[in-house]
């Protein structure tokens, strides 16, 4: 088995615990055990996303009957969400809290909501963001309170009466133990344990003693009087939850291709420890397999680790606030609005004919200053125009600024024969084959300068296939 | 097995060099000289997504009914210009050339299509329809990706096209996936960087890791399909006038990949902004007409070129509207809805079910009484030559003598 570079190695944890190196030249470089460690301590503090919404004395009135009004909270909640897009992708791409960015991000994938409020957005973003690399039981609990996952799935209507089946369903399937490892009756019976459980307009979660139902419920296979909180607990105690996270985490952070002996080891573990999140990832990242030929380079990057990446790499600061949301929905990841609660696919579902020509092409324009233009399907839930003004708007043009300076230096002292393959190094986190970059030789002019050299071959690598993979 | 053929094939192209390299789906070695059309005896669908969420009740408007002048005091439309069908059931009055296909035999009107628990957001709803899922069910595929795997055999590859920049759910498969086109050459154009096609070319012969493996492989079909679309169309350009505007020359663009002999079995095309709160009357007016004559100048098109009897067009919305109109002059997101089947070999043209039952309504919406997933069903196996079963889960039921 070939050994990977330290340099490599770094730069593999680094995509797969964040977003990618920045490119600055004052690099200490550690070994990865320190690397590690250093990850998870930048990452220790949990800040708040801070985003100013937009917010008229309309919004928060329960129904703006009137057209204009009614247009108005629908522009501010759109512009709500460009800000809060621009204001996470700018944190992917520039805070030292790499690891909280990645796994608040794995989070937003896992308790996917698509909300309508920006506020509540917000609110559960920092509800994640606090949990992230914290106990996971403390993460169910709060996120099981939070207003905008009641809300999404319908548990305002969850009440002693007449139960709301939903929110306890997606707890059991999506959330927590995965099919398999419960009944419909633990469902039902589990929804009557969350009834009462609701919000107020504030946002603040309110528990209405006269809707909850207290009378005795048997929830896989135990009887009591349980209270929904008690729920959340025995599906903790049960080892299929720590199975089921563990595997959809090595899904995100390792490998599509799941190794069940990896699996079950990491599993005990994370569920010895209490579901402790920063050990478990620790424990991943320390790993030897995880340098191993079948891990590195083997992920497709999600559109969003594409766009944080280039941005952190190459500062790419765009002309306006929507063009990083029309990148987003032209690859099929839009944060905040996930498919549906199941989150994104994710793996080759990133890719077919469209979106990968389409990604070929993002780096090398946004590199050159360059224009994109795609047509974009329509959002009605978030944008719903007059259907001719929507027909102009249709096709979106993206343009932004970058900048190769810090690249450039660290390219300063390599010679040109081996450029192509320091760049390639720098660039690709799969090995560039001799025949690709016999081809690269060719497409560079014989007399460009140093720095021209460097910046035609970048553009040609961000071009490739391989960029695509981390 | 596939790969290795599959592998075979683009070695040869990339051998060819000069040669226009025809896609594999289109290339006749895959499958022992079976063409795609035959596959599909010879039938293609056409499908059309009104997003947004069309008003049914004002598409096909049950005049004789006064619940329906009820609900809408005023925004339903007056008996006197509705544009009469048959069982108290008439057209939306800027629908006159559907009038005209439907007076023909060409249009069957299947009435309260929807699925159970209805979901009102779009994007969810549209998710349903497009994965074919139930409504607590979340699929990564669409329906017609999962026809396109059933196929089986690299020939499936891009035997769906879809007339915009980027490619819709339904036609997302495990396997296989159409491919998206807006504009020939456009699309030409944006796969045409020649440092790539060399790159990918140099790919096509080794395979050393199976993630990189996977993205050229993806890279050389577009490529290719890119450049055998622009060939293809090279020569054909469609005489017939159609409408201004986009929806129109999508259709366009698709007859033109029809009668150019383009063997794919399956296009999509969408016209958008049916998302009517306020204002819905002269919105949704200008929105039916433009889908109406852009279906009609469709559809003499194909008949010129002796392609209409083995093309079906589905016209389907995420959702209908309530029943009730809202204080804006416009509806908000129902349920159930209208769906058209258009075609020129339908087996019952006209109004298919019965209309829409007013009075019995779920909090203010209307109930289904057909399941899409049924007609999804029936198309795939009556029409493209496909095994529902394996496509379509739950369990379905074929809908009788209807195509």
């Amino acid at each position: 088995m070939k050994t990977l570079a330290r340099e490599q190695k770094l730069q593999h944890l680094y995509w797969r615990a964040g977003f990618g190196i920045p490119f600055r030249p004052d690099q200490a470089r550690s070994g990865i055990k320190s690397a590690v460690r250093e990850l998870l301590k930048s990452s220790g503090q949990a800040a708040p996303l801070q985003v100013a919404l937009p917010h008229s004395e309309t919004t928060g009135q329960a129904d703006a009957q009137n057209a204009d009004m009614r247009q108005k909270r629908q522009r501010e909640r759109q512009q709500g969400f460009v800000l809060l897009n621009n204001a996470w992708l700018q944190q992917m791409a520039t805070s030292e809290a790499q690891l909280r960015e990645k796994m608040t991000l794995f989070w937003h994938g896992h308790f996917a909501c698509r909300l309508r409020e920006p506020r509540f957005a917000l609110l559960q973003h920092n509800t994640l963001r606090e949990h992230a690399l914290g106990k996971f039981p403390d993460l169910l609990q709060a996120i099981s309170k939070d207003p905008g996952m009641l809300q999404f799935l319908n548990n305002q209507q969850n009440r002693k009466q007449r139960p709301n089946e939903n929110f306890a369903r997606e707890l059991l399937e999506l959330f927590t133990l995965g099919r398999g490892h419960y009944t419909e009756q633990d469902i039902k019976e589990a929804a009557r344990a969350f009834t009462g459980w609701t919000y107020n307009p504030q946002g603040d979660f309110v528990f209405r003693a006269r809707q909850h139902d207290r009378g005795q419920k048997t929830f896989m296979g135990k009887r009591g009087n349980f209270s929904g909180e008690e729920i959340l607990q025995m599906i903790v105690e049960n080892p299929s939850t720590a199975e089921f996270m563990t595997s959809k985490l090595y899904t995100f952070f390792v490998s599509e291709v799941p190794n069940p002996e990896r699996i079950k080891a990491l599993s005990g573990y994370f569920y010895e420890t209490g579901y402790d999140i920063s050990k478990l990832l620790e424990k991943i990242f320390t790993a030897k397999w995880f340098y191993g030929p079948d891990v590195v380079g083997s992920k497709i990057k999600s559109p969003i680790e594409l766009l944080a990446g280039l941005q952190r790499q190459f500062e790419v600061r765009y002309a306006d606030g929507r063009s990083p949301l029309v990148l987003q929905r032209a690859l099929g990841q839009e944060l905040f609005r996930p498919p549906n609660v199941s989150g994104w696919a994710g793996g080759r579902n990133w890719i077919d004919s469209s979106t990968l020509a389409f990604r070929l092409r993002i780096g090398p324009a946004l590199l050159q200053d360059a224009a994109l233009e795609v047509n974009l399907k329509p959002d009605d839930d978030t944008e719903p125009t007059a259907p001719r003004q929507r027909r102009q708007d249709g096709i979106r043009t993206v343009r932004a600024k970058a900048n190769l300076s810090g690249l450039q230096q660290q390219m300063q002292d390599v010679k040109d024969r081996e450029m192509i393959e320091a760049l390639s190094q720098k660039l690709l986190q799969v090995p560039l084959r001799p025949e690709t970059a016999a081809l690269l030789t060719q497409h560079i002019p014989a007399g460009a300068t140093h720095a021209d050299k460097v910046t035609l071959l970048t553009l040609r690598l961000l071009s490739l296939p391989e960029y695509q993979l981390c | 097995m596939a790969t290795n053929s599959r592998r075979e094939f683009i070695k040869k192209s990339a051998l060819a060099s000069g040669m226009l390299l025809v896609p594999n789906f289109l290339h006749g070695l895959d499958r022992g000289g079976l063409s795609l059309l035959a596959n599909s005896n010879g039938k293609r669908l056409v499908v059309v997504q009104l997003s947004g969420g069309n008003d049914g009740l004002n598409t096909v408007v049950p005049y004789q009914n006064d619940l329906y002048y009820k609900a809408r005091p005023t925004l339903a439309i007056p008996a006197r210009e509705v544009l009469t069908l048959q069982n108290g059931l008439g057209l939306n009055p800027a629908m006159e050339k559907m009038r005209l296909l439907y007076d023909q035999g060409y249009v069957s009107v299947l009435n309260s299509v929807g699925y159970p628990d209805p979901d009102r957001s779009h994007f969810r709803s549209m998710d349903i329809w497009h994965s074919a899922s139930a409504s607590d069910e979340y699929l990564s595929t669409g329906w017609l990706g999962r026809y396109l795997d059933s196929l089986s055999g690299p020939s499936a590859n891009y035997a769906a096209i879809e007339v915009d920049d980027t490619l819709s759910l339904a036609l997302k498969g495990e396997h296989y996936t159409g491919i998206a086109v807006q504009d020939v050459k456009r699309f030409f154009q944006a796969t045409n960087d020649q440092f790539l096609k060399q790159a990918a070319q140099l790919h096509a012969e080794e395979h050393s890791h199976h993630q990189v493996d996977y993205l050229y492989k993806t890279l050389i079909d577009t490529q290719q399909s890119a450049g055998y679309l622009q060939e293809k169309t090279k020569v054909y350009r469609s005489k017939k006038d159609y409408p201004n505007g986009e929806f129109a020359r999508h259709l366009k663009t698709i007859a033109e990949l029809i009668a150019s002999g383009v063997e794919s079995r399956v296009y999509y095309a969408s016209l958008t902004g049916f998302d009517t709160h306020v204002r819905q009357a002269g919105q949704q007016g200008n929105l039916l007409r433009e889908l109406s004559e852009g279906l009609y100048s469709f559809v003499e098109d194909l008949k010129q070129q002796q392609e209409f009897d083995n093309t079906l067009i589905m016209v389907f919305s995420e959702f209908g509207r309530r029943v009730a109109q809202n204080a804006s002059n416009g509806t908000d997101h129902g349920t159930a809805n209208n769906l058209f089947l258009i075609g020129g070999k339908l087996k019952q043209a006209g109004i298919y079910n019965e209309g829409p039952n007013l009075q019995d309504l779920d909090q203010g919406d209307l109930r289904y009484s057909i399941d899409f997933r049924n007609i999804y069903a029936t198309l795939l196996n009556n029409w493209l030559n496909g095994n529902a079963a394996g496509i379509i889960g739950g369990k379905t039921q074929l809908i009788n003598g209807l195509i």
